[in-house]
């Protein structure tokens, strides 16, 4: 039946994303913090993948008529989140990496006075 | 401090004591005017500190700017004017400076004006402004019509006259070098007009003067009309965002 194909398929993909999650973590190439989410985004593929009268259940009780588009949507949506949630850690290192350039620049200027004391004297 | 003192005593302070005032360049490849401006600024302001802050700049800049006197700081790579800025205002208010004065190192600034800067008294943040009277520094087209509409804007926001809010030729207090030292805009447009929004919503004086400027040497303020549009939509996503940004602290 092409329905069992399916879920075999789906169990595969669901199983590989959590093994790599995993692995992931254990090198620590993966932040706890960041593995959350897709810990969880592989756990739901897994559920609905076994239970697929699931997904048609909840998409009845939404109103979508076609239970694949709320599998779209849902998608859709954590991958908004996924990347909204990079975007702002990018402008947390941005803001981080500027405040270390311009603590590099003051430091630099300091040390440049202190080895050379006989032109100028350091101003402190 | 000192310095009200000196303000409340002469209109025309010509220099303030050793350690109060820090003039600050922000400079990028700037290594064939930077020497010369600070030399005039030296020359304008004996007692004042010039700091060149070589903002990853290429070329020679911060040689040339060390050779004719002035402290370099050199930051790793490329922050923007808004960065360098800061990080000038941070040194300030380490060091204890009573006021800053940021000075293009293009030459565009005449290093004479500062004394009209300093003779502003009540304010934190005092702008040299091209438009306000004096000079006869002209801006065309649609781009005129840009920096008047955000001058405008800016005015209504700030409660005072903002003619020039994109100078960068101006002089901050010990109050707004505090502020500054930790909230400084980096973003496009945002070390200058940003820049009065935040200062304004943490109830700073603002304030400007005339002030005569020069023809930029290199490089020419582009007139077509597609970059004035952006230019002008940027302005207002930049004013609008300062507006309803949480205010610091």
């Amino acid at each position: 039946m092409p329905g069992e194909r399916l879920t075999i398929v789906s169990v595969i993909a669901a199983v590989a994303a959590l093994v790599l999650v995993f692995e992931l973590l254990r090198r620590r190439r993966l932040r706890e913090k960041y593995a959350a989410i897709w810990v969880v985004i592989a756990v739901g593929t897994l559920v609905v993948a076994v239970f697929p009268g699931l997904l048609r259940g909840v998409a009845d009780f939404v109103g979508i008529q076609t239970p694949s588009n709320l599998l779209f949507f849902g998608s859709l949506m954590v991958l908004f989140a996924v990347s909204l949630q990079l975007s702002r850690e990018v402008g947390l290192l941005e803001e981080q990496s500027r405040r270390l350039a311009e603590e590099v620049g003051t430091l630099g200027m300091r040390l440049d006075a202190l080895e050379k004391p006989s032109d100028q004297p350091p101003d402190d | 401090m000192t310095a009200e003192d000196v303000h409340a005593a002469q209109p025309l302070p010509q220099a303030m004591a050793p350690g109060e005032l820090l003039v600050v360049l922000p400079a990028l490849n700037e290594q064939a005017s930077v020497a010369r401006v600070v030399r005039e600024v030296r020359a304008a302001q004996p007692n004042a500190t010039v700091l060149v802050v070589d903002d990853g700049s290429t070329d020679a800049t911060a040689e040339r700017a060390g050779s004719a006197g002035a402290m370099v700081m050199r930051l790793p790579f490329n922050l923007g004017v808004g960065g360098a800025m800061r990080a000038g205002y941070r040194y300030a208010y380490d060091r204890g400076f009573s006021a800053v004065v940021q000075v293009d190192a293009d030459g565009q600034h005449d290093a004479a004006e500062i004394a009209h800067l300093l003779a502003v008294s009540d304010a934190d943040v005092v702008i040299g402004s091209r438009f306000a009277g004096r000079g006869e520094y002209a801006v065309r087209g649609p781009r005129r019509w840009a920096m008047r509409l955000l001058s405008k804007g800016l005015t209504s926001i700030v409660g005072t006259s903002v003619t020039d809010p994109t100078s960068g030729f101006r002089l901050v207090h010990r109050r707004a070098i505090a502020l500054f030292a930790e909230h400084y805009p980096e973003e496009y447009l945002g070390d200058t007009v940003e820049a009065l929004v935040v200062a304004h919503r943490a109830g700073l004086r603002i304030r400007q003067v005339p002030v005569t400027m020069r023809r930029r040497e290199s490089g020419t303020a582009s007139t077509n009309p597609l970059r004035s549009a952006v230019y002008l939509l940027r302005v207002v996503v930049a004013v609008g965002l300062a507006m309803v940004r949480r205010a610091p602290r």
